[in-house]
């Protein structure tokens, strides 16, 4: 059996940028090889991505595994499990972690099932057991409702990680790492499932994960126009909408918006939530901002066992004084 | 079209948070009284899905359900939905599955149940959020996935799919036979009607044991496990609420508003 050691991270580029969650990782990553005593590696799949190798070492890696190939140019699942199965097998790794992204749900139990060996996802806390090594996995279940830790015995151990759980190192450029080219070994007549095509459905302003503030709406908003009446809101706090599934459901707003656990994670630094229950799916994706203000009409609703700051009031009536209030304030 | 629909029941993950209970000691979940569970909310929409292909394509709909003491007027949902035979595996051997035992005995069950061409899956289930089964009945099995479903198509011969993504969704193009999984972007599933209920009445579900499946009996239930539950407990919540009051919902606003400037919020 191979000796299996360090940890690899199966990275991700978003629009020619290593991804958050792969800094994200890096970081987390980081603390889990120095406890084993062991290295940190990353795995770039893609084309073009080789050139995110050095952005990958200020974040944390110590070894850069660039798998560039026009093949994996865009995600096909058949073709990434070829290429990190052969990843694996060159690395034998102890742990490899990947992002809770729409591609890790999707590689991730793929090749653990070809591996053979057990997965976590959507962990939110990682940890070494000092006398077994064993990777301690922390995971949200039953809806962010309980929390599990689970141990696996097979190898390499396989966790996919939450958006925003771990943190960054401070990026240190002087670092130094080891780029080593891999081939993808991927026998293109072996996809299967094809990408066709990338459809966008954009939606203007500030991006939800990213914006200092976000203002959420749920069901008790009523429709469509309920959501246009938090634009105003959004735009004095240069924040952008979020929305509970139900609003997504009925159609009321695009889908791209929904936060929780199979939505967006935010984390911004405050998140306005108003005529929504809160409901531990809900909160999985918003639990990690830093201010949380409620508005409902239900004094007994979920949110306000959550939120820092809340008003038992029908939004119609709140909203429009609220709104006026922060723009006075905010001209101060 | 031979489809193939795998549903969980689980308890309903819709009841209010404040009612939900751990056991730290068995390191399970006690079922808050009452209420009765259900299946689990995405496997409904996988339902959905297989009758949107029915309906456009016509064909036979089988519905596979793993687990022990099933609610009969639970599982039998998606019959009176419109799906045509439900394949239980219920027995006390599948207990304490996890993703690897449960693919597994899923994967041997489908083998018995031989052609088909689309299995479909929720993306994941509401009560343990792992999202694994589906892919790895699949990788088991030995054939194409498309994860993350919000439209699927039979077109010649093809299915195609329309995979949510963060900023809008993809197209892709399965041979058959494959696996679907599904998400809620799909649309609402059906309400059984009247006739349907009726229908789902008379039909008796089929029982496989381990031994109807041929599974190697160290690889289902907790046997089978590949992961450890260490611990199971609820986060503790910190923070308390401060109420902000006012003489009506718009003098409480502004109050609100003026508070949040105070801790320096705004
Ligand atoms: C596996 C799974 C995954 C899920 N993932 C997600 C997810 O990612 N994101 C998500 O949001 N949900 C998710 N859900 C759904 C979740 O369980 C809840 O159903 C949903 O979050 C409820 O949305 P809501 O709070 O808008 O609606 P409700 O729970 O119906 O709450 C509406 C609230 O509005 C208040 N209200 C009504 N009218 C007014 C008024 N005039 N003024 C003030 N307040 C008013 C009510 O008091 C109530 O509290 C998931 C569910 C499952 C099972």
């Amino acid at each position: 059996m191979a000796d299996y050691k360090g940890v690899l991270v199966c990275g991700e580029a978003i629009e020619g940028k290593l991804a958050g969650i792969t800094a994200e990782m890096l970081g987390g990553g980081r603390k889990l090889a120095d406890k084993l005593g062991e290295g940190l590696a990353v795995v770039l799949l893609g084309s073009g991505v080789k050139g995110l190798a050095a952005e990958a070492i200020a974040c944390g890696a110590d070894k850069v595994y660039a798998v560039d190939d026009a093949v994996l140019k865009d995600y096909q699942t058949d073709a990434y499990v070829m290429a990190m199965e052969n990843v694996v097998s060159q690395v034998a790794p102890r742990i490899v972690l990947m992002g809770q992204t729409s591609m890790g749900r999707d590689l991730a139990p793929r090749l653990a099932f070809r591996l053979k060996t057990a997965l976590s996802m959507d962990c939110i806390e990682l940890d070494i057991d000092p006398q077994s090594k064993q990777l301690i996995q922390t995971r949200p279940v039953y809806g962010g409702n309980a929390r599990a830790i689970f141990t696996t015995e097979s190898l390499p151990q396989m966790a996919t990680v939450r958006a925003k759980a771990m943190s960054p190192l401070p990026r240190d450029d002087s670092r130094k790492g080891e780029v080593v080219d891999t081939t993808a070994g991927v026998d293109a007549s072996k996809i299967r499932a094809k990408f066709v095509q990338k459809v966008k459905e954009e939606v203007a302003g500030v991006k939800l994960e990213e914006a200092p503030a976000v203002i959420a709406g749920g069901r008790g908003l009523g429709g469509p126009d309920g959501f246009k009446q938090l634009e105003e809101l959004a735009r004095l706090l240069k924040g952008a909408i979020g929305a509970t599934r139900p609003a997504i459901d009925n159609g009321w707003v695009p889908t791209s918006i929904q936060v929780g656990l199979t939505g967006k994670i935010v984390a911004p630094e405050l998140y306005i939530a108003i005529a929504l229950s809160g409901s531990s799916q809900h909160m999985a994706g918003c639990s990690g901002s830093k201010t949380i203000v409620a508005i409902n009409k239900d004094p007994e609703a979920n949110i306000f066992r959550e939120a820092r700051f809340g008003i038992v009031a029908d939004w119609k009536q709140a909203l429009p004084p609220f709104t006026k209030k922060v723009q006075e304030l905010l001209k101060e | 079209m031979e489809l193939i629909v795998c549903v969980k029941q689980v308890p309903d993950p819709e009841a209010p948070p404040a009612s939900f209970k751990v056991d730290t000691a068995t390191n399970k979940v006690v079922p808050p009284p009452g209420v009765p569970p259900v299946i689990s909310t995405f496997d409904e929409t996988a339902v959905e899905a297989a009758l949107k292909i029915k309906d456009a394509k016509g064909g036979k709909i089988t519905v596979v359900s793993l687990g022990n003491n099933l609610v009969r007027d639970v599982v039998k949902k998606p019959l009176a939905m419109g799906a045509d035979q439900l394949i239980l595996l219920e027995d006390p051997a599948y207990e304490n599955s996890d993703s690897w035992s449960t693919a597994y005995a899923l994967s041997m069950a489908i083998k018995k149940i031989g052609s088909f061409d689309i299995i479909f899956c929720g993306r994941q289930a509401a009560d343990w959020d792992s999202g694994q089964v589906g892919l790895g009945i699949a990788e088991l099995l030995g054939i194409p996935s498309v994860t993350l479903a919000k439209k699927v198509e039979s077109v010649d011969g093809k299915v195609r799919v329309e995979r949510i993504v963060p900023d809008g969704f993809e197209v892709i193009e399965s041979p058959t036979p494959c696996l679907i999984t599904v998400t809620n972007e799909l649309g609402e599933p059906r309400y059984a009607p009247l006739k349907g209920i009726m229908k789902a009445a008379k039909i008796q579900p089929v029982v496989w044991k381990p031994q109807d499946i041929g599974v190697d009996p160290s690889q289902i239930g907790a046997s089978g496990r590949r992961t450890k539950l260490v611990k199971l407990f609820q986060p503790v919540k910190e923070g308390k609420c401060e109420m902000v009051e006012g003489e009506n919902a718009a003098d409480a606003a502004v109050k609100l508003a003026l508070r949040l400037r105070e801790a320096k919020v705004l």
